[in-house]
């Protein structure tokens, strides 16, 4: 029977209830007495220099009460990288500084200069509108294509950056000459250079801030659309406006959806709070969709050459890599490691193979800064790798199930390191190969293929089998590797004078059902019913620290801080115990909401040993202080790896070129699952959004640097007509050895595996109906597919 | 500014508005009903979705004004009279329907209205109704399933 309680328990979640009465508080959802509204003027070119920036007409415009450029900003600090890397020859990355307003040139079409802060929305649009116009801007030649930029050094992004790169990275440079030499000596080689395709990730709920100041106290306060407030409050008192880290309160509250944009600072950010300082008003911004397209950080954007070297019988003998990595033109603050460390260390999968190198080139444009998007590098490491596997199937006559098989690590093998240095603590990748073709019914698709053919259509069957490293991350690995923040998290559980607890977790949910899981794991664990805890998240004032929700560490690292936290209430509980029922601390043992006397039936409840701690009359106050309150910080010893298999099956319509999914089978090892229905939804809307890359979504910029789609009417989101009911599947579960949940993450999977699933399955199909395409680039649209059909 | 009235969920209000002023921002602005979302400026996402006059409307594309004297129902009034959610808000929370939830305002409304009109929806006429809802969460997968069952049918898949 399924559990209907704690951990594991599909709990129906709590959040819901507010969200489907519309009484959901997100950002700008809040109405502040005195508000003011904030707008920002834009750049309409790609890359230009600014000679004067118009505010004279504006600033007399009714109800404009300030007016901010990027003069106002420049001896402030600029918002940082967050990690450092170092080229191939040792030499540091560039990092030019991203000022809160451009300053100088402008680098984006988006890249916003100046900012108007009015009585009215509507009287700021009109101000803003009017700066746009006075304001004279040079054009200079946009730099788009990173072939281009790297090429050419007269044409600068940033002047001080001559070849407009920002590292050139080789991992692991010491293997090189190894890989070199095993792809000279192999039997087979064979190469595939292709594009991942650059994504907006499209929350929902577009980002909005809001500012206060607190005369009085010299407070201030930032409500903001943000997946990790402590991070917020970090870069923007710290490194951007130097305000004192105690004098500024992050506010995360209902956020709707981020993917990954929403973990950054921006600009907008820090600009509310001068602005609320400045006029001591609350200054409110809401980006409209259109800003969203032009200043949201967007996803993926490599260009990829892969080498898979081979003996006849297919099995691996090295992967070799260049890419050339797209950062737009600032760097956002997991710009630098997305395309290295969370890609490169990518790069071997879940295969024994012995030698593997990667390089990577980053390049700076005038686009959008491209940062971390769901998956964030290791979906670009197992798109690359899956393809380029089913591409030698095909050359040399191989079957891919069977040559995925014969390449797995084997359960026998962990831990195992990997030639590019992560040590994958354990696994089973045949378990999950071996359920996702019993649920895909491998055996029947000749039969499914002949029924396609009848109703005219070319149906193909993809495979692909993914990996992936996160619960991110250990502090002392990531430091070496030139992280300039610590990734461990941190939880308080604060026990109530009445027995029901609150606990203030530094994960984020927008959109995780922390609130659930979270409390389904603490009421297991201190034997009391759900209702009786409460999560706390996204208020700096509130939560001890934390490092907020991405790279699927929500569970994998804070849920096991607030269980260590639990622990400790348990064993300062015990003490308690033993002081009430006079016994030794080392008597009492706690099971089933209850500490008793070992071999007596002398106990006391939860409720009991908490009330206590609040009214503590006869406390040997020497030994046992007042209160039942406890904190916990966690840094995980390793990343965790969670990995499955994925089949998609695929119609193609060769007449139009339309391809439609299916069938969508996935297999994933999550570990142990705390909350199945949620696991499942998260699935759910990974596989989604891999299918929106797939076939659909594409940024388009022109030579200019203008976005070609930059709303819903030009960049094609998925919607429900375009995807399947999914079948998935968590059954194969080998726990993490190295965190006390035994979790994995189960965030990204979906985005990560299931691209190169679709297109391997599209590319069957084509082979079936005799079109011998060895490659198509996402997203594969009808006139893509058309194109290569009919040449 | 123009004096309107009209009925939201079931109460007269009336307001000042500009002849700008659109319907959504009457009811976020105006009424202080911030379930009513804003997801985009083209007209494209859904998030704002209400009825007017029982039909299904993205209130991000309609004036104020041109409500006047309509009776609109937004999400705060889709609930049971004792608070309880109604069937179709049930559906959505027991078969995970949303996660963010900041589409869901827009896709419970949406749904309500093609079970209004078609009472036995197919999952592929479900699909069809939505695509006006772009929801970028869930994978659509559990939404279909909710409208399904509200609609009193069994699901189609699992
Ligand atoms: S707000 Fe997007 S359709 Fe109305
Ligand atoms: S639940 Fe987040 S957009 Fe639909």
């Amino acid at each position: 029977m399924p559990k209907d309680y704690g951990i594991g328990a599909s709990s129906k979640r709590r959040e819901d209830v507010r969200f489907l009465t519309g009484r959901g508080v997100y950002t700008d959802d809040m109405a502040l007495h005195g508000q003011t509204y904030a707008v920002f003027v834009r750049s309409t070119v790609a890359h230009g220099r600014i000679r004067s920036v118009g505010t004279e007409a504006a600033s007399k415009m009714p109800g404009v009460l300030a007016i901010f450029t990027g003069e106002d900003f420049k001896d402030v600090g600029g918002n940082p990288a967050g990690w450092l890397i170092n080229s191939r020859d040792g030499t540091p990355m560039h990092e030019p500084k991203r000022p809160v307003l451009a300053h100088g040139k402008v680098r984006h079409v988006g890249d916003a200069y100046a900012a108007v802060i009015a009585e009215t929305y509507q009287q700021a649009k009109d101000a803003a509108q009017q700066i746009s116009d006075d304001t004279d801007i040079e054009e200079l030649p946009a730099i788009v294509d990173m072939r281009a930029a790297l090429a050419d050094s007269s044409n600068r992004v940033h002047d001080e950056i001559p070849d407009n790169q920002c590292y050139d990275w080789g991992w692991i440079e010491d293997n090189r000459a190894a890989v070199d030499a095993a792809f000279k000596s192999a039997p087979h080689v064979t190469t595939l250079e292709l594009v991942n395709n650059r994504l907006v990730p499209n929350a929902m709920e577009p980002r909005a801030s809001i500012g206060e100041y607190f005369p009085g106290t010299g407070d201030y306060k930032l409500t903001t659309t943000s997946q990790n407030p402590h991070l917020t409050r970090l870069l923007v008192a710290a490194f951007v406006l130097g305000i004192p880290e105690n004098k500024l309160t992050v506010v995360a509250p209902d956020v709707g959806g981020g993917f990954g944009s929403k973990i950054y600072h921006y600009g907008e950010e820090a600009l509310v709070l001068a602005a609320a300082k400045k006029l001591a008003r609350p200054v409110r911004w809401t980006a409209e969709r259109s800003e969203s397209f032009l200043s949201d950080a967007h996803g993926r954007d490599h260009v990829t050459k892969i080498e898979l070297a081979c003996d006849k019988e297919g099995n691996f003998l090295a992967f070799r890599t260049e890419t050339m990595a797209n950062v737009g033109a600032y760097l956002s603050n997991f710009a630098t490691v997305t395309p290295t460390f969370l890609h490169g260390t990518l790069m071997a999968g879940p295969y024994k193979v012995p030698h593997v190198y990667v390089n990577v080139k980053t390049v700076f444009t005038n686009t959008a800064p491209v940062d971390a998007y769901r998956g964030a590098g290791r979906p670009e490491a197992t798109y690359s790798l899956e393809r380029v596997i089913d591409k030698m199937c095909r050359e040399l006559g191989l079957d891919p199930f069977e040559v995925r098989r014969k390449n797995f690590l084997t359960t026998d093998m962990f831990p195992y390191t990997t030639p590019v240095g992560l040590v994958y603590d354990t696994g089973n990748y045949h378990a999950t190969l071996d359920k996702a073709m019993e649920m895909a019914d491998v055996a029947g698709f000749a039969k499914r293929r002949a029924d396609s053919a009848a109703r005219g259509k070319l149906r193909g069957m993809g495979l692909s089998t993914w990996i992936e490293a996160c619960g991110i991350a250990p502090s002392n690995l990531v430091g070496i590797l030139g992280a300039r923040v610590g990734l461990y998290d941190a939880a308080t559980v604060r026990v109530n004078a009445t027995g029901n607890i609150s606990v203030m977790v530094g994960a984020h949910s927008h959109g995780q059902g922390h609130e659930t899981v979270f409390a389904q794991i603490a009421a297991e664990k201190l034997g009391i019913p759900e209702s009786s805890v409460e999560i706390v998240h996204g208020d700096t004032s509130k939560i001890p620290f934390g490092m907020g929700s991405y790279g699927s560490r929500s569970l994998a690292v804070c849920g096991v801080a607030m269980t260590k936290a639990i622990d400790k209430i348990v064993a300062k509980g015990k003490k308690i115990a033993a002081h009430m029922l006079e016994a030794a601390e080392g008597d009492i043992t706690f099971e089933d909401g209850k500490f008793s006397v070992a071999g007596t039936d002398k106990a006391k409840t939860f409720g009991e040993i908490a009330f206590s701690a609040y009214v503590p009359h006869n406390y040997p106050l020497e030994t046992l202080e007042p209160g039942l309150e406890e904190t916990a910080f966690y840094d995980p010893a390793n990343f965790t790896y969670p990995a499955g298999a994925y089949i998609c099956e695929v119609e193609v319509d060769e007449g139009t070129g339309k391809v439609d999914v299916v069938a969508f089978h996935c297999a994933d090892d999550f570990g142990n699952v705390m909350n199945p229905m949620i696991v499942e939804g998260q699935v759910h809307g990974g596989v989604g959004q891999g299918i929106g890359q797939a076939l659909l979504e594409s940024t388009t910029y022109d030579e200019n640097g203008q976005l070609l789609t930059g709303s819903y009417m030009d960049y094609a989101m998925p919607r429900a007509g375009d995807v399947p009911f999914y079948n998935v599947d968590y059954s194969c579960q080998t726990a993490c050895t190295h965190n006390v949940l035994g979790v994995k993450g189960c965030g990204e999977a979906g985005a990560i595996g299931s691209p190169p699933a679709v297109v391997n399955a599209v590319l069957d199909a084509l082979h079936s109906g005799g079109h011998k395409i060895a490659h198509i680039d996402m997203p594969v649209s009808p006139g893509r597919v058309w194109q290569a059909i009919n040449g | 500014m123009t004096q309107v009235s009209m009925t939201v969920n079931g109460k007269p209000v009336s307001g000042e508005v500009e002849g700008r002023t659109l319907l959504v921002q009457f009811l976020r602005e105006g009424l202080g009903l911030t379930g009513t979302h804003v997801g985009c400026d083209t007209s494209q996402c859904g998030a704002c979705v209400v009825h007017v006059d029982g039909k299904p409307v993205k209130s991000c594309t309609v004036f104020a004004q041109d409500v006047a004297g309509s009776s609109v129902k937004t999400i705060e009034g889709m609930a049971n009279a004792d608070g309880s959610l109604g069937t179709l808000q049930q559906a959505f929370q027991d078969h995970h329907g949303l996660q963010c939830g900041f589409c869901t305002p827009g896709m419970v409304m949406s749904s309500a209205a093609l079970l209004a009109d078609n009472p036995n929806p197919t999952e592929a006429e479900v699909r069809h109704h939505l695509e006006g809802n772009i929801c970028r969460c869930t994978g659509y997968h559990n939404i279909v399933k909710a409208v399904l069952t509200a609609s009193g049918q069994p699901v189609a898949a699992e």
